[in-house]
């Protein structure tokens, strides 16, 4: 946990005068943290196979191409499925699926999340109160059944229906982290500074608080992207999902019906499983390194050692 | 005491919003999905279990919504949830009843046990920092947070399960041979049966609590106290357990709280895998049938369920610290 901090100077040190921006120490954290390294590799080869699967899946993962349910042999890395189509073909074409929708959420719930928290820190009074009980309320709704009613009523969740579902009841965690960091934020003096050079309220917010709060932002993405990931997924696996969909909880869904585990084809059911697994690590890894970026408690530590050193 | 009752008074308004949000939810969506299921048994059931339907899922009635809203909230707070389509002619309080008791056995008795390993291990991992279990812990908690439940459960299933034949590859029991009661065979052949969804869970919820319990317990250990305890000389043990775990322990309850929605999920998850016939498979199964009274019920249920233990927590947390009752 401590090893960005100690490692954060050695690499400054190196470059001569960095921008003390919030991107920037970012970009520095990754190069120099082990768990920012490891989780930007696993993010950039999902990223890759999400946007070139043609180039290592050779079949359709749609066409009913071979014979059911066939073994693992050169041919078909991971055998075929009830309908005879490629399940490797599947799994790399399913990275899709899961990538749009772990994006798509991370950005919605996050625009979701930096609206109402830094609304509720900075406007106050009754604003903070009545934005708080709401957040607090969704917090504590057991999400998962919430989801799995949600999609019952609207007959099935598709890519899109699940977009919508997950993101409007999954913003409310990050939304109250970052408002108790807005709320720290409030009293500093540059806030102060631009209060009184009579700034607007919206030009504060936007250019002055959420700059600064740039990488619990970036936190709180990767924290909801890795949310979208496990309940997009446990919801196709458990049957609500859009059959028909190309995605690793729906190859799931099909290999539990047709029993793969007790027929001897338990990679049907384990490789998209470990996918889900890896893909969520990467995003919990990257998270873990942004959150001793962000974490406000590291920060006291680091901001005398820049000082020093630049003296 | 004033903490208590801003707690009380927030576990009140999540309940009022659960239920109204229930109320909603079918009302909102395109084309009331309840309309259709209940047209197709309209000619089998009988009138007065229609009314009920009716009622929770505003069907068939020229009320205003408010009206209706009055309707509905009256007959769900007196406990009434409509018939089971699926079940038919059951109610739903009825078909719940059976099935709680499973889940709340698996996930009651996996809870405590998570509880107590987990701290114990949080304790010693704090007390240790920076030894061998210490360094393990971290790695370890990342890769578990980001591990969907069923995975764990289908892994364990294939292993001890299906390949080693050591448990039972699914249900509660085994339907064909036991007879249900209070006899020996069927206790064990229950817990048999219960042993890898119990794992499953333990394994999947067990990481938030040694970890919350590790930073809270490093956080005491810098106290002034502790250091006052070391100073005086007492043993390394009781500073341990009886200086900063006692201390420390307080934020796992809260934790705890916060993470129930999660135990929840696990459970559905964990069921599924193993159909376990516990309230989390009969939900999916309700979901599968359209059966919507039941999957109301249902879901009203595990969401009241969750905040009535949030509150417990809360209240046991204020009765605990006295921190709590004078900073409020």
């Amino acid at each position: 946990m401590g090893m960005p901090v100690t490692s954060v100077p050695a690499e400054a040190a190196a470059t001569p005068a960095p921008a003390d921006h919030a991107l920037a120490r970012i970009g520095r954290a990754v190069r120099s943290n082990r768990k920012a390294a490891i989780g930007t590799a696993i993010m950039a080869v999902f990223v890759l196979i999400s946007l070139f699967p043609g180039v290592i899946a050779h079949d359709d993962p749609e066409l009913d191409a071979y014979k059911p349910r066939l073994g693992l042999s050169a041919a078909h890395l991971l055998g075929t499925n009830q309908y005879g189509q490629d399940l490797f073909s599947q799994l790399v074409y399913g990275t899709r699926t899961v990538m749009l929708i772990a994006i798509v959420v991370g950005l919605a719930t996050t625009a979701i999340a930096v609206i109402v928290g830094v609304a509720a820190a900075y406007l106050g009074g009754l604003w903070d109160s009545s934005l708080g009980v709401i957040t607090d309320v969704l917090l504590v709704i057991p999400l998962f059944p919430l989801l799995i009613v949600i999609s019952a009523y609207a007959h099935g969740a598709t890519t899109v229906v699940m977009i919508i579902s997950i993101t409007a009841t999954s913003w409310s965690y990050t939304a109250r982290q970052l408002r108790s960091q807005a709320l720290t934020l409030r009293s500093r003096d540059f806030l102060e500074a631009a209060r009184v050079r009579g700034e607007r309220r919206l030009y504060i917010i936007v250019v002055e608080v959420i700059p600064t709060m740039t990488s619990l932002i970036v936190a709180s993405f990767l924290t909801n992207a890795l949310y979208a990931v496990l309940f997009s997924s446990s919801l196709q696996f458990i049957g609500i999902g859009d059959p028909n969909a190309v995605s690793w909880g729906t190859t799931l869904y099909w290999a539990q019906n047709n029993a793969a585990l007790e027929t001897g084809q338990a990679l049907w059911a384990i490789a998209p499983g470990v996918c889900i697994a890896l893909l969520g690590t990467g995003f919990a890894l990257l998270n873990y390194a942004f959150d001793e970026i962000g974490n406000p408690a590291l920060r006291p530590v680091r901001r005398p050692r820049r000082s020093a050193r630049r003296a | 005491m004033r903490y208590a009752l801003r707690r009380t008074g927030f576990f009140l308004l999540t309940l009022w919003a659960a239920l109204t949000l229930n109320f909603l939810l079918p009302r909102l969506m395109p084309g009331n999905p309840a309309l259709a299921m209940l047209s197709k048994f309209h000619g089998e059931l009988s009138p007065k279990a229609i009314n009920a339907l009716d009622i929770l899922f505003g069907v068939n009635t020229r009320q205003s919504l408010l009206s209706q809203y009055g309707s509905y909230l009256h007959q769900v707070v007196t406990g009434n949830f409509g018939t089971s389509l699926a079940y038919y002619p059951a109610s739903v309080s009825s078909e719940i009843g059976g099935a709680i008791w499973w889940t709340l056995g698996l996930v009651g008795i996996t809870t405590i046990l998570a509880f107590i390993l987990g701290t114990g291990l949080g304790i010693v991992s704090a007390w240790r920092r920076g030894g061998r279990l210490d360094s393990l812990m971290p790695p370890v908690f990342v890769i578990a947070s980001a591990v969907p439940y069923f995975l764990v459960g289908m892994v364990l299933l294939l292993i001890f399960g299906i390949t080693l034949h050591w448990f039972p590859q699914g249900f509660g029991f085994y339907v064909s041979t036991d007879k249900p009661g209070l006899n020996l065979t069927f206790f064990q052949d229950v817990v048999n049966h219960a042993f890898l969804p119990g794992m499953s869970l333990l394994i999947t919820t067990i990481g938030t609590w040694i970890l919350t319990m590790r930073n809270t317990m490093i956080t005491t250990l810098a106290e002034d106290y502790v250091r006052m305890a070391r100073a005086k000389g007492l043993p390394g043990r009781r500073i341990m357990l009886d200086y900063a775990a006692r201390n420390a322990v307080l934020p796992n309850l809260t934790g705890f709280a916060m993470s129930l929605g999660f135990v929840v999920s696990g459970a559905i998850l964990i069921e599924d895998v193993f159909n376990y016939p516990g309230i989390g498979h009969m939900l999916l199964y309700a979901v599968q049938g359209e059966d919507y009274p039941l999957m109301q019920g249902l879901f009203l249920l595990i969401t009241v369920a969750v905040l009535v233990a949030i509150l417990i927590a809360d209240l046991l947390t204020a009765f605990l610290d006295p921190r709590t009752r004078a900073a409020r």
